[in-house]
Parts: structure tokens; sequence; C-alpha cells
């Protein structure tokens, strides 16, 4: 992927923010790509509650966390925009100059943007794997402890522990089981939230003596220089053991991380970004942030003041894109140009 | 004398005691979990993330075990997210999934070491 993607504006998270941006910024015109390290839309609305009910959201006096991503996606459907979803955002470099900004973005799947203006959207931050509760895990990981699946050729011919209970670590049981040399799975209780026919599938292999199940707690990992020897757990009768292993697969769920942003040399302030309230624009002409990543006096981390932002960074946004044209205010209900652009007119 | 417990004392205690030891006692509001009266009580230990939505398990305690029977077992939706804390015990609990109730007055839990 070593084409570069030229366009108008990059939105870096799809959180229910950074999508609606993709609305107030199609209304002048400006094409939006979305990146998101997750696997779907939503943010925090689609993967901490998406069953929950939200009452605040103008308009609607009841929606669910996925009922509200569901409409929002319909809504910005017009405007075309390309998601690139498990990619998260590692750099983002300055090109051009303050009257004329240039962004450089770059994933860490390889896929690498040109953008005239940069919105941030990261919310809470991106959503990471959630590191094993196992002392100095750290100095494993990338070696020989891995919170997902890059290359499966990794793990021929080794001994794999899998550690968790759900999907992803179930499909990866059955998916390692014929390339490892031995898989063992270990989780805290004999209960799985995986489909069932994954769960299965496993308890088939473990009575055919095919691979192993450990009911048991990760407590320690021993290994020298990143390769690890043996698993430390406890099992469910309080008892500790050790599993000799080659490999760590461990899947603890997410947590959000402020992760790179933090890098690209933008002002924060306790982990969050400062804007002015006119714009929202950063410290660097060109890049807007809005939502729960950004700070200003009176900030409120809701949904609906990330849309108001939103609107707002688009209006600045539209000069850096459009500088030679006269922005007009215009409305939805009235404005036959608007109505064009969302295909309705 | 006239048992005036009930008007004197109206609000349920909660005791928290930390990793180190440490132990509060906060009032609690009858209808708010015990996740919530650590926040608000700015007692340190749990974190919790989602804000009680049941998404993020880094309110975890540990249920005193004479309390144990009173406060119940987690449901399943809880147990499934407990799969995400560390060190988890027959009597750990997401604290806010635990709802304050006047049974439970004098209520004792513990914070694990680290959350989530
Ligand atoms: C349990 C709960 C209940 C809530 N209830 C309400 C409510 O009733 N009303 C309300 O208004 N708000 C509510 N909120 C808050 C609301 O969900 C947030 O305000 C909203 O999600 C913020 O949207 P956002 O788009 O700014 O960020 P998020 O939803 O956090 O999305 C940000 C996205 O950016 C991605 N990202 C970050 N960094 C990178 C990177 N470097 N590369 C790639 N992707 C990245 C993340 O993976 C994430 O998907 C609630 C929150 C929770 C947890
Ligand atoms: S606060 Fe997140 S699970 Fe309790």
């Amino acid at each position: 992927m070593s084409d570069v993607i030229k366009t108008d504006a990059v939105i870096i998270g799809a959180g229910p923010v950074g999508m609606f941006a993709v609305f107030e910024l199609g209304l002048l015109d400006i094409k939006a790509h979305l990146i998101d390290i997750l696997p779907k839309i939503g943010g925090q609305c689609a993967e901490l509650y998406p069953e929950k009910p939200i009452y605040d959201i103008p308009g609607y006096p009841i929606v669910t966390g996925q009922g509200l991503v569901d409409a929002l996606e319909k809504q910005i459907h017009p405007f075309d925009p390309t998601f690139h979803l498990n990619e998260m955002v590692e750099s983002l470099e300055v090109l051009g100059t303050p009257e004329h900004p240039l962004f450089r973005i770059a994933t860490d799947a390889g896929t690498t943007f040109e953008a005239k203006v940069v919105l941030i959207a990261a919310g809470g931050g991106s959503f990471q794997p959630k590191r094993p509760p196992t002392p100095g895990v750290e100095a494993y990981e990338g070696k020989s402890v891995f919170y997902s699946v890059r290359k499966m050729e990794h793990f021929r011919g080794r001994r794999v522990l899998i550690a968790g209970g759900g999907d992803s670590a179930l499909d990866w049981v059955l998916n390692l089981h014929p390339v490892a040399s031995r898989v063992t799975l270990v989780h805290r209780r004999d209960e799985f939230r995986a489909a069932p026919h994954s769960v299965n599938a496993m308890r088939t292999l473990v009575a055919e003596n095919k691979m192993d199940l450990a009911i048991a707690q990760l407590t320690g990992l021993k290994g020298n220089d990143g390769q690890l020897s043996a698993v430390s757990v406890r099992g469910a009768d309080q008892v500790n053991f050790d599993i000799e292993c080659d490999d760590l697969l461990a899947f603890y769920g997410l947590t959000m991380k402020l992760g790179p942003v933090a890098n690209w040399g933008l002002n924060l302030h306790e982990n969050l970004v400062p804007v002015d309230t006119a714009r929202f624009e950063t410290s660097t002409p060109g890049i807007f942030a809005v939502g729960d990543i950004i700070t200003y006096p009176g900030k409120l981390k809701l949904i609906l003041s990330g849309f108001h932002e939103a609107a707002l960074a688009a209006q600045r946004a539209h000069h850096y894109v459009y500088p030679d044209k006269k922005l007009l205010f215009q409305y939805t209900t009235s404005s036959t140009n608007l109505q064009r652009k969302l295909g309705v007119s | 004398m006239l048992d005036t417990r009930e008007n004197a004392d109206p609000m349920t205690k909660i005791t928290y005691i930390d990793a180190s030891g440490a132990s509060r006692t906060v009032e609690a509001q009858d209808g708010s979990t015990v996740m919530e009266t650590a926040l608000r009580n700015s007692v340190p230990g749990i974190e919790a993330e989602c804000g009680g939505a049941c998404a993020c398990a880094t309110c975890h305690v540990y249920v005193a075990d004479e309390w144990s029977a009173t406060v119940g077992k987690a449901s399943q939706m809880e147990e499934d997210m407990l799969d995400f804390a560390a060190d988890v015990r027959p009597t750990s609990r997401l604290s806010c999934q635990i709802k304050v109730t006047p049974a439970l007055d004098g209520l004792v839990v513990s914070t694990p070491d680290k959350q989530g």
C-alpha cells in the first residue's frame, strides 16, 4: 500500500463526533476519510454501550448507543465517506505552511494520506488491548507476548498459550491448533463468552487430547530477553503452577489510551487537546480537534457538544480547503444547493 | 427511649479497604451503587472507566466474606466482564453492579491492588 491517498480531510477516530463531522464537512463540499483502530465504527457508543439507552440526544427522547451510530451512518451516507478500520494513526506530519496547510498521515497498516485539513476526533484515545495482569509483561511484548495475530506463521511449531474466554481467544485456539505444536487455553472459569459452536469445537479438541485447557488465572511470566519459557498461573483451587510455552496470546479486552496523539507535536493539557472555541482548531493551523479529546473552559464530554464542535470546525476547515471561496451560511431546510448534496432535491 | 435510628441515621454506611489495608467508611445514598459512592467520596482504588456500564471491569472489589451472601452473586453479564479483571476471587464483584439498599448497611468491600 505505497500509494498516497489524497483527500481534503482526514478524520482520526470514527466515534459519533468524527462521524458527524463527515456531515458538516460534506455540506461544505469537503471530502473526508475516517480512520479508526476498532474493527467497527461508532467509538464508545458502539464499543462500550451499544445496548444502553441515551436520553440526551436532541430530538431523540431515547436511542441506544448502536441505534445512534446506525442513524449517523445513514445520515452521512450521501457524503460517501471512506472508512479505514482496524488501523491506528501513528504519525501526523506537517508538510504545508500555516496559510496553506498540508499534512501527511500514516497508519500502522502502512496506509498514507495527504490531507489539507485533519480533524482529531480521538475521544478517550484509541481502544487498545489491555495488558494481562502480569508484572514485567512489557519486556515480552511483540517478541513472545501478543494481543492479536498478524502472522500465523510466527506460531508454527511453537507452544502457544492463549488466555481469555471470548470469541477472539476461542477463534485463535481453533485457528492455531493445526499450526502450533501445542495450544493451551487458559481461562479463569469453565464458562466461555465465545460463540457456543467454537466452545464445543474447543471441548472436542480437549477430549481428543489435541490441546489443553487450564482453568486458571495468569500470575506471572518466566523467560529471558523477551522470550517466554513458561507462564505462572493460579488454578481455581488456589494452587499455583507453571505452564511451559513459547508464546502467549492474551485477550483481556480493550481499554482507551491516549496513544500516538501525544506524539504529534500538539499542545496537550492533562492528556487533552486545548482548542479555541470559535474554530476548534489546535495549536497547529489546519489541525482541528473535536469531541471527548478536547478541552476548553466549560467543555462537557457529551455527544451533543461534540456535534456543535464539528459544525464550527468545518466552517474554518472550509477556509483552508477552498481559500478562494466565500462561505455562505445556508439551512438544509431551504437551500436547494445543500439539498442537492444530500441527494434529496 | 424511642428507637430513632431510622430518622437519626437514615444513610447506609459502606467501608472500603484498600490494598494497603487503609479503611474508609462513608455514607451511601440508597439506590446509588457501591462504585458511585466510592467516586463521590473520593475513595481511591476504583477507576470506573466506563462510568458504570458494566463495560470496563475497573470497579472490581472483593466483598467481605460475611457480606457475600447478602450482596449476592454477579449476573451473567457481570461474570463475563470479570473475565477482564485481575486476580478474580470467589467474592469478586463489579462495584457498579451493586445497588445500595438499607440491607447493606455496614457493608465492607476491599479494592484490589490494581484495576483492569
Ligand atoms: C457508559 C457510557 C455512557 C455514556 N452516556 C452518554 C450519554 O448518555 N450522553 C452523552 O452525550 N454522552 C454519553 N457518553 C459519552 C459519549 O459516549 C462520548 O462523549 C462520545 O463517545 C465521544 O465521542 P468521540 O467521537 O469524541 O469519541 P469516542 O467515542 O471515544 O471515539 C473515538 C474513536 O477514536 C479512535 N481513535 C483514537 N485514537 C486513534 C488513533 N490514533 N488511530 C485510530 N483511531 C483512533 C478510538 O478507537 C475511538 O473509536 C457515555 C459514555 C459512556 C462510556
Ligand atoms: S464501572 Fe465499568 S464495569 Fe463498573
